[in-house]
């Protein structure tokens, strides 16, 4: 008797089901809402890179580039997707510091140094060079 | 706390279902019940045919692993009393991503090819004899791995972590984690072999970071820092290579020793 390729369904050789996963898995719980927001901000975080080379490209067309660049800035479109982009790259940041920790194990004398030590020089530095910048950029104003 | 609470358990029965449906128990609460007391008195009082795994009750076994109200969690350590409001309804499912069985059963097969793929034990540089003595290890040896080596293989990781549902070729946050095992361990010497398994698109290139397989662990091992370690360590392997190209001769020497 041939064998059949796949082994049929008999009493001693269940048929298992085998549950599908939704396109919406990400929206049954907060967890992975999270973790696909995160994943997203990603491309906020890209535009708001695009928009800063934008603005160099501006600087150097001149004054008068310049000035028609902050004009197109003021549209509420560019305002929405700016305020929008902002959300985003904190949110991106925040996350992604969190999460330092779990991927780097530093040890200090054979012992582990904890978990918020790890994540706090980042903030510490993202601090400091958000008032570096802000300094340049008032200073200049 | 209310008195008796509703248990909505999925029930599967290969000759007679399609599909899985819910059964509804209503069973007392009691304040030293975990969610196993309540299904083994349904199974004792109620309806004989419930199936489901349990062995140990204790938190070490990991056959037990089912979904509370959509969580991955081990019913013998998840007490009924904190899900005992008033009219609260507690859906018991099997666990996630695996294919059903029976009732609560999972098929493990799949889960325990991808373990065996990870070679999950020491390979050591040379096979010593009892005469040799034994392998001495220092506290801080023991710490780089021990977290690791807590695993039970309870699958809950595998039911948190949505790549295993959407890539069923992704080997997993427990299988990696105790790669890392015997990784870190300073008995093994068996890296390099298990790196060349896992630095892939199915082993730690497919986890995306998700985080979960670290929150429902019931034995704190945290596979997602583990996994992430492993990423960082083949990245910097991939780099040294590409910058010492000469070290891949040693590589190669050390691969070859540990085969």
């Amino acid at each position: 008797m041939q064998q059949p390729k796949s082994p049929l369904y008999t009493e001693y050789h269940p048929r298992w089901y085998r549950p599908r996963v939704s396109v919406y898995w990400w929206l049954g719980q907060s967890q992975y809402l999270k973790f696909i927001l995160r994943e997203l901000s990603s491309v906020f975080v890209a535009i708001a890179v695009v928009m800063t080379l934008l603005q160099l490209r501006a600087l150097r067309g001149g004054p008068e580039a310049y000035a028609r660049f902050q004009h197109q800035l003021q549209t509420p479109l560019v305002i929405t997707v700016s305020v929008i982009s902002l959300f985003f790259v904190v949110f991106h940041t925040i996350t992604w510091f969190n999460l330092t920790p779990r991927a780097m194990t530093v040890r200090l004398r054979g012992k582990r140094i904890p978990e918020w030590l790890i994540a706090a020089p980042n903030y510490a530095a993202w601090v400091v060079v958000s008032g570096a910048v802000s300094w340049l950029v008032l200073r200049w104003h | 706390m209310a008195d008796t609470i509703i248990l909505e358990i999925a029930r599967y029965s290969p000759e007679r279902d399609a599909e899985p449906g819910f059964q509804r128990f209503e069973v007392p609460v009691h304040k030293e019940w975990v969610i196993l007391d309540a299904l083994n008195h349904v199974k004792d009082k109620i309806d004989g045919s419930l199936t489901y795994r349990w062995s140990c009750r204790m938190g070490i076994c990991g056959s037990c692993g089912i979904m509370v109200n959509g969580e991955p969690k081990l019913s013998c350590a998840t007490f009924l009393s904190s899900y005992a409001h008033n009219g609260n309804v507690v859906r018991v499912e099997p666990l996630r991503y695996f294919p059903i069985v029976r009732d609560l059963v999972t098929e493990l097969s799949d889960f325990l090819g991808k373990l065996k793929k990870v070679k999950p034990w020491l390979i050591p540089k040379e096979e010593l004899s009892l005469s040799d003595g034994e392998f001495l290890q220092t506290p801080e040896q023991l710490e780089d791995y021990k977290q690791f080596s807590m695993c039970i293989n309870c699958t809950l990781c595998y039911a948190a972590c949505p790549v295993v549902g959407l890539d069923p070729k992704f080997v997993g946050p427990a299988a990696i984690a105790l790669a890392q095992r015997y990784n870190k361990d300073s008995r093994d010497r068996g890296t390099q072999e298990r790196t060349a398994i896992l630095a892939h698109p199915d082993g730690i290139w497919g986890c995306t970071f998700v985080g979960e397989c670290t929150r429902v662990c019931p034995k704190h091992v945290d596979p997602a820092g583990a996994i992430q370690q492993y990423k960082i360590k083949a990245a910097l392997d991939w780099v040294k290579g590409l910058l010492m190209p000469w070290g891949d001769k040693k590589r190669e020497e050390d691969r070859n020793a540990a085969a």
